[in-house]
């Protein structure tokens, strides 16, 4: 038997190349019939879901022998730590075993996602080393970016092939773009300067769109809601309305024009700290909505696994089904409210005087 | 806040943003540009061809009307035209007619003079022969009833005296 499943394993790594191994620990108990014990293992599963991860974690199976079997995609660790140290991530074996790299030794903390450095016998040090590993996140932000460029390059090219018309599945998409030229970014910065910023705006909506939809399938990612992208996304709507400010702008929160002095020194720092606030929010409003929805999501789906009757399951099937839906509303609606906002802000960076 | 910022992860934002960026520029040199260029090109065709379908139709009004134009004139033309063919005609029969008037007149007063000049003439002649005669007879009867010359002449003188001329 045990044979058989690796036999099987080994045919999937061929297949999907992917490293499946057993691991030599006991297993936590997932599917104990006591609650409680359901209850904790369900509250971590979400919280470490909701983290980033070293390894693209598919599913795992357990062998007759009550051994894991894990079914997963290893990702590259890069550390930075007085030079590169680099090894894939199926080394750290869930946080079980100390990798030892160019002298140094590192540990996986696996409850925080995070990769420690530790003595030879594996215990903490509290250093961390800079980690610029291609995470799971990082990897579909890859992988959604090869989609993307294949995708709307597929699309330009059936312009050219089809005779200015769309035609694939990028035809899909033209509506889309068009709604974000004529009703998003021409509005909101004006028929004169729009060009400047549709490669960005369409760029980010695709990106979080995509990325928003991607978290909702059972790869489990959760790239949107973190918060280290989102900052990334909104610092570049930041720079990108800062940067191409005009004088009228500035003007605008350093000396509001046709207000009372008085009220222009009052007006100045509030102005100034608004500058700040409109790309924060964007970052918190981003991760917050996904966040929660796949928290909310989770727990839903996590409850039918608590409850032990037919009622309590069902009900709790049906309510994770709506959110579901409402879910995918929410990664469109989430999409469109940066891409609108991002490009409001950029609309008051270049407003002209004429009020 | 604190847990937050435990869980911003420099490496996910360091590549996060570099991947974005790549993105961004690789998406608009070889997707948005050729896509909205394309989309712009298309609607601009449409607008043109819109114009121009526009165009072909005020033309076509246009000639159509120019049309009407011509024919409303040439039907005027027309009408003059037989209108005046009528006016030479009937001025043509009229000048026709009073010339011929003038003609038949002269024709007839030459022909009265004519015939008054002849009978004039044949009257005088009438008269020298009547004259001839009136002698001859005369000279004749004379010589019979008459023997002397005196009476004859009496008798002559008188019988002249009464003929008168008609």
């Amino acid at each position: 038997m045990k044979n058989i499943k690796y036999s099987t394993s080994i045919l999937f790594s061929l297949i999907f190349g992917l490293s499946i191994y057993a691991s030599s620990s006991e297993s936590i108990s997932i599917d104990k019939p006591e609650s409680k014990a359901n209850k904790t293992s369900i509250k971590e599963y979400i919280t470490h879901h909701l983290k980033d991860n070293h390894s693209y974690f598919l599913t795992y199976w357990k062998d007759k022998t009550g051994k894991k079997v894990y079914l997963e995609l290893p990702l590259p660790v890069i550390l930075y730590d007085n030079g590169l140290h680099i090894f894939m991530s199926s080394k750290l074996k869930h946080g079980k075993a100390i990798v030892e790299s160019k002298g140094n030794f590192y540990k996986l903390n696996y409850d925080e996602s995070k990769i420690y450095k530790t003595d030879k016998e594996g215990a903490f040090i509290n250093q961390v080393p800079l980690d610029f590993s291609i995470t799971k996140n990082i990897a579909t932000i890859i992988l959604v970016a090869i989609l993307m460029f294949f995708l709307f390059r597929g699309l330009a090219n059936s312009f050219q092939t089809n005779k200015g018309i769309s035609s694939g599945l990028g035809r899909f998409f033209e509506p889309i773009i068009l709604y974000i030229r004529d009703e998003i970014a021409i509005p909101n910065i004006g028929e004169k300067k729009y060009k400047n910023y549709m490669s960005f705006l369409l760029t980010v909506f695709f990106f979080v769109w995509f990325l928003n939809m991607l978290g909702l399938t059972p790869l489990g990612v959760n790239v949107t809601g973190n918060i280290a992208v989102t900052f990334s996304l909104a610092l570049l709507t930041f720079l990108i309305t800062n940067l191409t400010a005009n004088k009228n702008y500035w003007g605008h929160i350093f000396w509001m024009p046709g207000v009372p002095v008085l009220i222009k020194i009052v007006l100045a720092p509030i102005e100034l700290l608004g500058v700040f606030i409109k790309p924060f929010s964007l970052l918190i409003r981003l991760y917050a909505n996904i966040q929660a929805g796949h928290i909310v999501l989770y727990s839903l789906i996590g409850l039918m696994f608590i409850f032990n009757n037919m009622i309590g399951q069902s009900l709790s099937f049906v309510l994770a089904f709506f959110i579901s839906i409402i879910e995918i509303l929410v990664a469109l609606l989430q999409a469109y409210i940066f891409t609108m906002l991002s490009a409001l802000y950029f609309g008051f960076a270049v407003a002209e005087e004429d009020h | 806040m604190e847990k937050l910022l435990s869980e911003f992860s420099i490496g996910l934002f360091f590549w996060q943003t570099i991947i974005f960026i790549f993105l961004i520029l690789l998406l608009k040199k070889y997707a948005w540009k050729p896509i909205l260029d394309a989309v712009n090109e298309r609607e601009q065709g449409i607008k043109n061809a819109l114009l121009s379908a526009e165009k072909a139709r005020e033309e076509m009004a246009s000639l159509q009307s120019d049309n009407e134009e011509t024919l409303k004139k040439a039907r005027l033309e027309r009408d003059g035209l037989l209108k005046e063919a009528r006016e030479i005609k009937q001025k043509l029969i009229d000048d026709a007619k009073n010339e011929a008037n003038v003609e038949a007149k002269k024709i007839i007063i030459q022909a009265q003079e004519t015939i008054e000049s002849e009978k004039n003439a044949a009257i005088i002649d009438l008269k020298n022969q009547v004259a001839d005669l009136s002698v001859e007879i005369a000279e004749k009867v004379l010589k019979e009833k008459l023997s002397d010359d005196k009476s004859q002449m009496s008798l002559v003188k008188e019988l002249v005296k009464d003929v008168t001329l008609k």
